[in-house]
């Protein structure tokens, strides 16, 4: 059978799946809409966050970037895993036992102000957007790959599915389904790794593997090899990093923090019953999601190892089959410079001949190592459930913004339960409709903030939730202030240093103590955090009500 | 009854807030410690074919992760009992 009837008939299963999934789990109720009914068991509610939390970009992309970073890849190793400790500890169990539905809920109610409520919503709907442009993009561009259509149609077949679960189902729709997505997409994640590790080391589990020797007789180390073969073509070796320490270290924090601060991974955790649940599920999410990533710095040196040792100075005629597959789409670029019809592929720009694209690694790595076809067909509908179970998540979470936040809680409290709910269905449908827009016509800063929805989120949300549970005298006019100061520097050094907004586009070393704008966000989380104390010991307490609210949050259910 | 309840509210916190201290001490040794600030010396060592800090940086740190957050889900779940214990206790001899 072909690899393209394979996808055929294995995205086709999935996809199936899903709405079967969708309409068995119809939501009833706002609170089914919005938190699944709240019942959700720990182990499903970790698939389900797990699957939230992975996009297209983890599933295809981040082995990649490792493998063309080598040590530098580390921070997104750390940061989008490390996040989730600080979920554990410091958020996820008083969240749920506050037990709302919403970040901006809490903020409001916590700071008892619906000033402080909307600067929470907006914070979130400038968070969750930057992060949804991104998703619907990949969601077209991971069908345009592997089902050969345009990439608008794939938008279009995107929303219109991720419309029919969300809007159908809401919170308790997705989360049955992303339970199913997690499934095929680890286990399509998986397979090609252990074949691949068996393949170049012996050892099929490819963490091991990874720090094998390699299975040619010469009982080298693959990661020495790798390193070898790196600084001979004028790279730095693998296993060392070209940024600077201050940097790795602020981009890191900032990836945590963010993590921790995003709404649509912390609403999860209103799905489950308790307190204990939700530290329970926050553990199993991690150790879901850490299945996939230390799998992913794995995966980047086989693919890297191989790619080099395929290409580098062998005549361009005998490339294989795949080199000429993966040329046609755009995501390899030869150019002969020299004309000598071999490759050269090394770090002087000038001499280079070789552009690969970051998705390369998982995309063809199927092909590279030669696996049957269904791996290859696996391998599409697993990039398929982690794109639209991401793009799922956000949209929910924008449209509980929405009609939640803005309209039942600011602008119309006393709409009705039933209004309420078809509200909510209304701004998911709107929420797609202008997700898939940017999906279509990308602007062209949308991939370079993505990245910076994290250093958003860790400079506005996460210090108001955290202060809000552990900092009684933390008042209105702390917290409002903090979340301020801290999104507006954070915008400012976007459009400064990123963006190139603000007149022309600074050189790095203008750049404030040497930090990135991916890693400024823990800068701005720092001055959101001084400023919220500062001005709260300038201002008055908050009142009882609020000092026993915090108490309240801090214990289990058994005591209060 | 009220005050007990308080007092042992406060107990609980005071537990949770030293458990929080000594595993954010070890979340942060292991990610900014060892597999950033001490990473080039830490490369000098070998694990099989790894230098140590880069294990850390892209396997070692994530494991810990995992493991941190069980950890306090079982001591976490440990308090909860006793507590629930003391409590029951408390009302019984009354």
């Amino acid at each position: 059978m072909s690899v393209q009837l394979w996808t055929y008939i294995i995205v086709g299963l999935t996809f199936a799946l899903y709405i079967f999934i969708a309409i068995k789990s119809k939501a009833g109720s706002t609170k089914e809409f919005y938190v699944a009914g709240g019942g959700v068991s720990p182990l499903a509610n970790g698939m389900a966050t797990a699957a939230d939390w992975m996009s297209a970009a983890s599933f295809i992309s981040m082995a990649g970037i490792i493998a063309f970073s080598g040590y530098d890849g580390s921070v997104y190793l750390m940061g989008w895993t490390g996040g989730y400790v600080l979920l554990a500890l410091l958020l996820a169990p008083y969240l749920r036992k506050f037990g709302k539905f919403t970040v901006p809920d809490f903020i409001g109610d916590r700071y008892y102000s619906q000033s402080a409520r909307l600067v929470a919503v907006v914070c979130a709907l400038i968070v969750s957007f930057t992060y949804v442009a991104g998703q619907m993009r990949g969601v077209g561009i991971v069908f345009s790959r592997f089902l050969e259509v345009d990439i608008n149609t794939g938008v279009y077949i995107g929303m219109a599915i991720v419309l029919f679960y969300a809007v159908l189902g809401g919170m308790k729709g997705i989360t049955y389904t992303q339970v199913a997505q997690y499934c095929v997409l680890i286990f399509a994640f998986m397979v090609p790794a252990f074949f691949i590790s068996f393949q170049m080391t012996g050892n099929p589990i490819p963490q091991f593997g990874m720090g094998s020797s390699i299975n040619d007789g010469s009982g080298q180390y693959l990661l020495e090899k790798l390193n070898n073969l790196s600084t001979d073509l004028g790279f730095s070796a693998y296993t060392s990093g070209e940024k600077s320490v201050a940097d790795v270290l602020a981009i890191t924090l900032a990836l945590m923090v963010g993590t921790a601060g995003l709404p649509h991974v912390i609403v999860r955790f209103f799905t489950v019953k308790r307190m204990r649940d939700a530290r329970k599920s926050v553990g199993l999410a991690l150790l879901f999601i850490s299945l996939l990533y230390a799998t992913a710095p794995a995966i980047a040196v086989f693919a890297k190892t191989n790619l080099i040792e395929t290409v580098s100075n062998k005549s361009y005629s005998e490339m294989p089959g795949w080199f000429k597959n993966w040329e046609n789409t755009g995501l390899i670029k030869f150019n002969d410079k020299n004309n000598d019809g071999l490759i050269q592929y090394q770090a002087n720009r000038a001499k280079n001949e070789l552009e690969i694209d970051n998705d390369i690694m998982v995309l063809a790595n199927p092909e590279i190592a030669e696996l049957p076809a269904w791996v290859i067909a696996l391998v599409a509908a697993g990039g398929l459930a982690a794109a639209l179970s991401t793009a799922a998540g956000l949209l929910l979470v924008i449209s509980t913004s929405v009609s939640n936040d803005l309209i039942k809680k600011i602008i119309n409290p006393s709409i009705s339960e039933k209004s309420e709910l078809w509200t909510a269905r209304i701004s998911a449908s709107f929420a797609v409709l202008i997700a898939g827009y940017f999906g279509i016509n990308p602007p062209d800063f949308v991939a370079a903030v993505v990245a910076l929805a994290f250093g958003l989120a860790a400079a506005s949300l996460f210090p108001a939730i955290v202060l809000g549970i552990f900092f009684k005298r933390i008042n209105k006019q702390g917290a409002i202030s903090g979340m301020l100061a801290g999104i507006t520097l954070m915008l400012f050094y976007m459009m400064k240093y990123k963006l190139g907004w603000l007149g022309k586009m600074p050189d790095k070393s203008e750049w404030w103590f040497g930090i990135s704008p991916e890693g400024f966000g823990s800068i701005a989380m720092c001055v959101n955090f001084i400023v919220s104390i500062i001005v709260s010991y300038l201002t008055s307490k908050p009142h009882k009500e609020i000092y026993e609210m915090v108490e309240r949050i801090r214990v289990p259910e058994s005591i209060k | 009854m009220n005050s007990k309840k308080t007092k042992i509210a406060k107990l609980y916190w005071k537990k949770n807030l030293q458990y929080l201290f000594i595993l954010l001490s070890i979340w942060a040794i292991t990610s900014f410690g060892a597999s950033i600030l001490w990473k080039e010396w830490l490369d000098q060592f070998y694990f099989y074919g790894f230098p140590v800090g880069f294990w850390f940086a892209q396997q070692g740190s994530i494991y810990i992760f995992v493991i941190l957050i069980f950890i306090y889900v079982r001591l976490m779940n440990k308090l909860d009992d006793t507590i629930d214990e003391e409590f029951n206790k408390s009302i019984n001899t009354k």
